[in-house]
C-alpha cells in the first residue's frame, strides 16, 4: 500500500517536474537551428515560476467556467497522467482506467477550455475554441485506434499491461507493419494534439495561425500558468506513451528501487530524444493552412484504421 | 406487495388523467391534479420496476376481453421491470418539472387537455412494456403514438407544428404497419397472439419468415426509434412538443422500442439467430450515431440539436445490442450479455441524460422565449442553477470521465474490441471499425456540446432575450436536480447498476456476467474479468475531485495569496459587443467545410453595392443550407411516386353516391365469388 502510493507520488512529481524540461529542450534545439543560442533548457521552470506569481487580469464578461478550467484542466491532464506508466510498467491506478480513459480524461480537459475559450466573448477565444474542437475530433479516433492496434498484440487496452509484456517480451508476437503504422498515427497525432507545427504553432501570436494559443488568449498570472504546465504535462504524456509503448525497454517491470532508478533515467533520455525531434520538425516545416491539417489527420486516422485491419489480415 | 404498487402506478396516472378534465378553467388546479397523479404515478412505477428487477420470477396477470384474440395480459420480467424504471425514472422528474413549465401556456391552451394527455402518454408507455399480448401491445403502441402525436400538436397554431405532427403521424404509422407484420409472421405459426405463444412456438419458424420477423421488427421498431434513414420525423416532431413532453418522448419513447426489438430478438426468438443479423444492427446503429451527432452539430434550435442527439444515441445503443447479438449467434453468450449490458446500460443512461437536457432546454426556451442558440449568450449568470444542470448534462451526454455516459460508452467499446474472440476474420475487422466509428462520434458530441453550452450559457448575452432572463421557478429546478443526481450517480456507482442490468440479461443470454465484470470489490469494471482492460469511475471521480484543490494548493504555495483584477476583454482596442462574438454557425464552420461531402453546405451571398463605387457593399446578405440528403433524395421520390398513384385513383372517385354503392356490390360480388 505505502510502496504504491510511493510510486503513485514519484510518478505524479516526475511528470510535473520533467514536463517543464521537455518544452526547454523544444525550444532549445529550435534556436540552435535557427542559428540563436536561446534561452537556458529550464527557461520554463522561471516562466511558470513568473506566472504564479503574477497578478491575475480576469475579463468582466466570464463567469466561473473560466477560473476553474485551469484547475479541471490541470486535474484532469495529471490524472491521466497517473495511468500511463512513467518509469514502473505496472502502475498502482491500472485498474482505475485504460487507454480509452486517458483519452477521455485529456477530452475532459479540451472541453472545458474549448468553453473558457468561448467564455470571455472575444472572437480569437471562439476561433480557437472552434480550431481546437476539429483538431480534438480527427486526432483523438486515431490516437484510440492506434494503440487499440498495440494492443491487440498484447491482448489488452490496458497501458500497463501492455508496456509491461512488451518490456518482458511475453507472448509477443511483433509484426513489424501494424506496430509501425500505429507508431506512425501516434507520431501525428502527438503533434496535433499538443498543438505543435505543421498543425498548430506555440510560438505565434497572429490570430489567423493560433489554435491553443487563441483558445487561452485571455488567461494570465496563475491561472496561464496552470493552462502551460497543463499543456507541457499533455506533451509529455504523448512522448511517453510513444516511447513506452513502442520501445518500453529499460522500464522497470518490478517495483525494486535501483530498477526504478534505472528506468526513470531511461524515460528521461528517451522523452528527450524525443523532444530534440519534435524540435527539428518544427525547424523542417512550415504551419499547415489549417483545412490541409485535416488532410494530415485524415492520414493519421486512416494509418490507425490500417494498423488494426493488417494485425488480423497477418493473422489469417 | 408488488401488485399494490403496480396498482398505485396506473391508478395515480388514471387520476392525472380525469381529474384535470373536472376542474374545467382552472388551469392552476388543473396542472396540480394533472402533475400530482402523473408523480404518484411515476413513483409508483419507480418502486415497481426496482421489485420487478430484484423478484424472482415473473409477475403475471390477465384480463379477458370481449374481442377475440385480444387478451389484457401484463408480464413483468426483469426485462419489462427495467424498461417500467427508466420510465418512472424520468417521468418522476418530468412531473415536478412540469408544475412549472405548463405555466407558461396558462390561458393560451387547456391545461386540462394537455395533462390528461400527459398522463396518457406515460400510462401507455408503462404498459407498452408491460403488455404480454400482441394484440394488447399494439393497442396500447398505437395510444402512445396517437396520445404522443396530439401532445406534438399542442400548439397547432403554428404551421411548422402541424406540419411536425403530420409528419409523424405518417412516420408512426408505417412503423406500426411493420410491427404488426412482426407479429403476424408469430402468429401465423403459433395460433395465439399471446407472448407466451409466441416464446414457445411448437416448432421454430422457417429461417425465411425469421428474416422476415427481424427485418419487419428493425423497421417498424427502427422508426419509432430514430434509426437513419427513418429519422427525419424525430428533429421536427421533438422539438415541436412542449419541452416536458420532449424530454419523455426524446428520453423514454424511443426507448420502447429498443425494448421491442430485445424482446422479439432475444425473448421470442430466443437468440438464436444467424450472424448477419447482430451485423445488421451495428450497422445500423453505427451509421446512426455518426450521422446523428453530425447533423446535430449543424443544428442551432437547440431543441433540435437535442433531437438529433437522440438518433446518436440510439445508434449507440444499438451498437452494443448489435455487438451482443454478434456474439451470441458466434456462441459466446458472456460477451453477449456484455453487450447487451452495454446497450440497456446506455438505455438508462441516455434517458437521464437526455431527458436533464431537455428539461434544461424547456427551461431556456421558458425564460428567453426562443429556441435559437444564436439568441442565448451569457445566461451561466442569469440562470446559475440551470448552467450548472446543463453542464452536468453535456459532460454526461459527451461521455466524457467520470460521468455516466463514460461507462456505458466504455462498455460499448469494450464489446467491439473484444470481437477479435470470434472465429470469423471478416468480423473481427469490421468490430474494431464501429469502435472507430464510435470514437469518432464521441468526440463530435464533445464538440457539439461544447457549442451547445458554450454559446448558450457563456460570454455576453446575444439578444434582449437573453438579457432579461430569469432564472426559471423551483419546481423547474428541482426537477432537472433530481435527473441530474441521478446522473452523477449513475457514472460513479456502476457496481449497483451493472448487478441490476445483469438480472435483466441473464435470462435473454442464458448468463451472469456481473461477477465477473465487477473486480476490486466492486470498485472497478472489467469486461470478463480477463485483465483485457478496467476502469473504475469511483477511483477517477476522487482523483479529480483531489487534484483540483492539489492544483489551488501548488499555486498558493508558489504564487502566494492571488491579486486579481476584473477588466473588459481584449478586444484590440475597440470595445466588444455581442455581435462581434462567435456563434454557433461559426463555431461549427470548419466541421461542416471539413465534412461538405456529408453536408453539401449550400452558401448564397447577394451583396448591394453602393452606387457611388462598386468596391463598397451597402448590404449584404448571407445564406447558407446543409442539404437534407435523406428527405430529397428518399422521400421526396417515395411522396411524388403517391401523390402521382393518387392522381391517377381520382378518376374512380368522381363523388357520386351511386357509384360508390355499385363499387361496393361488385367488391361483394367477387368476394364471395372468391371463398365459394
Amino acid at each position: 500500500m505505502i510502496e504504491s502510493a510511493l510510486v503513485v507520488l514519484g510518478q505524479a512529481v516526475a511528470a510535473l517536474l520533467v514536463s517543464p524540461f521537455v518544452v526547454g529542450v523544444i525550444r532549445k534545439v529550435k534556436a540552435r537551428l535557427q542559428c540563436r543560442r536561446g534561452a537556458t533548457v529550464f527557461q520554463p521552470y522561471y516562466d511558470l515560476f513568473k506566472l504564479f506569481r503574477k497578478e491575475v487580469v480576469v475579463s468582466t464578461s466570464t463567469s466561473w467556467i473560466f477560473t476553474a478550467t485551469p484547475y479541471v484542466l490541470f486535474a484532469s491532464t495529471l490524472a491521466a497522467s497517473l495511468l500511463v506508466p512513467i518509469f514502473l510498467s505496472q502502475v498502482p491506478f491500472s485498474f482505475a482506467g485504460d487507454v480509452i480513459t486517458v483519452v477521455y480524461l485529456l477530452a475532459l480537459g479540451t472541453f472545458f477550455l474549448i468553453l473558457a475559450g468561448l467564455d470571455a466573448g472575444s472572437a480569437f477565444g471562439g476561433m480557437g475554441s472552434s480550431r481546437e474542437a476539429i483538431v480534438a475530433s480527427l486526432t483523438e479516433p486515431a490516437m484510440i485506434l492506434s494503440i487499440f492496434a498495440v494492443g491487440l498484440t498484447a491482448g489488452s487496452t490496458n497501458l500497463s499491461t501492455i508496456v509491461h509484456k512488451t518490456a518482458l517480451m511475453q507472448g509477443i508476437v511483433t509484426d513489424p507493419p501494424p506496430h509501425l503504422m500505429a507508431l506512425a498515427a501516434l507520431f501525428i497525432v502527438t503533434l496535433a494534439e499538443t498543438g505543435r507545427v505543421p498543425v498548430d504553432n506555440p510560438a505565434t501570436h497572429l490570430e489567423l495561425t493560433m489554435i491553443h494559443e487563441a483558445m487561452v488568449l485571455e488567461y494570465s498570472g496563475r491561472y496561464l500558468a496552470l493552462v502551460e504546465w497543463a499543456s507541457a504535462l499533455k506533451l509529455l504524456l504523448f512522448l511517453t506513451l510513444l516511447s513506452n509503448i513502442f520501445a518500453p525497454w529499460g522500464i522497470a517491470t518490478e517495483a525494486e528501487p535501483s530498477r526504478m532508478a534505472l528506468g526513470l533515467a531511461v524515460w528521461l533520455g528517451k522523452v528527450s530524444g524525443l523532444a530534440v525531434v519534435i524540435g527539428v520538425i518544427e525547424s523542417m516545416f512550415a504551419k499547415l493552412r489549417l483545412f490541409r491539417v485535416t488532410d494530415l489527420l485524415g492520414v493519421a486516422f486512416i494509418l490507425s484504421l490500417l494498423a488494426v485491419v493488417f494485425f488480423y489480415i497477418l493473422r489469417v | 406487495m408488488l401488485q399494490f404498487f403496480l396498482l398505485i402506478a396506473l391508478v395515480g396516472y388514471g387520476l392525472g388523467i380525469f381529474l384535470p378534465l373536472l376542474a374545467h378553467r382552472r388551469p392552476h388546479v388543473q396542472n396540480v391534479l394533472a402533475h400530482g397523479g402523473a408523480l404518484l404515478g411515476a413513483v409508483g412505477g419507480v418502486v415497481v420496476g426496482v421489485m420487478g428487477l430484484a423478484a424472482d420470477s415473473p409477475f403475471v396477470f390477465s384480463l379477458p376481453s370481449t374481442l377475440p384474440l385480444l387478451s389484457y395480459a401484463i408480464r413483468l420480467d426483469p426485462l419489462s421491470a427495467f424498461f417500467v424504471l427508466v420510465i418512472s425514472l424520468v417521468g418522476v422528474a418530468v412531473s415536478v418539472f412540469a408544475l412549472g413549465y405548463v405555466r407558461e401556456f396558462y390561458g393560451r391552451h387547456s391545461i386540462g387537455a394537455l395533462g390528461a394527455l400527459y398522463n396518457a402518454f406515460l400510462f401507455s408507455m408503462t404498459l407498452v412494456v408491460l403488455a404480454d399480448d400482441g394484440f394488447f401491445f399494439l393497442v396500447v403502441w398505437e395510444i402512445m403514438s396517437l396520445v404522443s402525436y396530439f401532445l406534438v400538436v399542442t400548439e397547432h397554431e403554428k404551421a411548422e407544428t402541424r406540419y411536425a405532427g403530420f409528419f409523424y403521424l405518417i412516420m408512426t404509422h408505417v412503423g406500426t404497419a411493420f410491427i404488426i407484420v412482426t407479429y403476424l409472421v408469430f402468429y401465423q405459426q403459433a395460433g395465439s397472439f399471446s407472448f407466451e405463444a409466441f416464446r414457445n412456438l411448437s416448432e421454430p419458424l422457417p429461417q425465411a419468415l425469421q428474416s422476415v420477423a427481424f427485418v419487419a421488427a428493425l423497421i417498424g421498431f427502427g422508426t419509432k426509434a430514430g434509426i437513419v434513414p427513418l429519422h427525419v420525423w424525430l428533429p421536427y416532431a421533438h422539438p415541436a412538443a412542449p419541452s416536458h413532453v420532449s424530454a419523455l418522448m426524446s428520453g423514454v419513447m424511443i426507448k420502447t422500442a429498443i425494448y421491442g426489438m430485445i424482446r422479439v430478438y432475444f425473448d421470442f426468438l430466443g437468440g438464436e439467430f444467424p450472424w448477419w443479423w447482430g451485423f445488421v444492427i451495428l450497422t445500423v446503429g453505427a451509421v446512426s450515431a455518426l450521422l446523428g451527432v453530425m447533423y446535430a452539430l449543424m443544428e442551432h434550435d437547440l431543441k433540435s440539436l437535442l433531437a438529433y442527439h437522440s438518433v446518436e444515441n440510439i445508434g449507440i445503443i444499438l451498437m452494443g445490442i448489435g455487438a451482443g447479438m454478434i456474439f451470441q449467434s458466434y456462441g459466446l453468450t458472456h460477451l453477449a450479455a456484455l453487450g447487451l449490458l452495454a446497450g440497456l446500460y446506455h438505455t438508462i443512461n441516455h434517458a437521464v441524460f437526455k431527458g436533464l437536457l431537455f428539461l434544461g432546454a424547456g427551461s431556456l426556451l421558458y425564460a428567453t422565449h426562443t429556441r435559437n442558440m444564436e439568441e442565448y449568450g451569457g445566461l451561466i449568470r442569469r440562470m446559475p442553477w440551470t448552467a450548472v444542470f446543463f453542464l452536468i448534462g453535456a459532460v454526461s451526454i459527451a461521455a466524457l470521465p467520470p460521468s455516466n455516459g463514460f461507462v456505458s460508452e466504455w462498455l460499448t467499446f469494450q464489446s467491439l474490441f473484444l470481437s477479435f474472440q470470434i472465429p470469423d476474420p471478416l468480423i473481427k475487422i469490421m468490430l474494431p471499425i464501429g469502435a472507430a466509428m464510435l470514437a469518432f462520434t464521441g468526440v463530435l458530441a464533445l464538440a457539439c456540446f461544447a457549442k451547445a453550452f458554450g454559446i448558450s450559457f457563456l460570454a455576453m448575452p446575444r439578444s434582449s432575450h437573453a438579457r432579461n432572463a430569469r432564472e426559471v421557478p423551483v419546481a423547474m429546478r428541482v426537477g432537472m436536480a433530481v435527473l441530474a443526481v441521478v446522473c452523477v450517480l449513475l457514472g460513479v456507482a456502476p457496481m449497483v447498476v451493472v448487478p441490476a442490468i445483469d438480472w435483466v440479461t441473464t435470462p435473454l443470454v442464458g448468463a451472469s456476467i456481473a461477477d465477473k465484470v465487477l473486480a476490486e470489490g466492486g470498485l472497478a469494471l472489467m469486461p470478463m474479468g480477463v485483465g483485457f482492460a478496467s476502469i473504475s469511475t469511483p477511483v477517477l471521480g476522487i482523483l479529480l475531485a483531489l487534484l483540483a484543490p492539489v492544483a489551488l494548493l501548488m499555486a498558493v504555495v508558489i504564487g502566494g495569496r492571488l491579486r486579481k483584477r476584473f477588466y473588459k476583454t481584449w478586444g484590440c482596442g475597440i470595445t466588444l459587443k455581442p455581435r462581434m462574438e462567435y456563434t454557433a454557425t461559426g463555431f461549427a464552420q470548419p466541421i461542416k467545410q471539413v465534412f461538405s461531402t456529408i453536408y453539401r453546405p449550400t452558401v448564397k451571398l447577394e451583396t448591394e453595392l453602393l452606387e457611388e463605387s462598386r468596391y463598397f457593399a451597402k448590404r449584404m446578405r448571407f445564406e447558407t443550407h446543409i442539404e437534407p440528403v435523406f428527405q430529397k433524395y428518399l422521400y421526396d421520390p417515395i411522396v411524388r411516386g403517391l401523390n402521382a398513384v393518387a392522381d391517377r385513383l381520382r378518376v374512380i372517385q368522381a363523388g357520386s353516391l351511386q357509384l360508390y354503392l355499385s363499387y361496393i356490390f361488385v367488391t361483394l360480388l367477387i368476394l364471395l365469388l372468391w371463398v365459394r
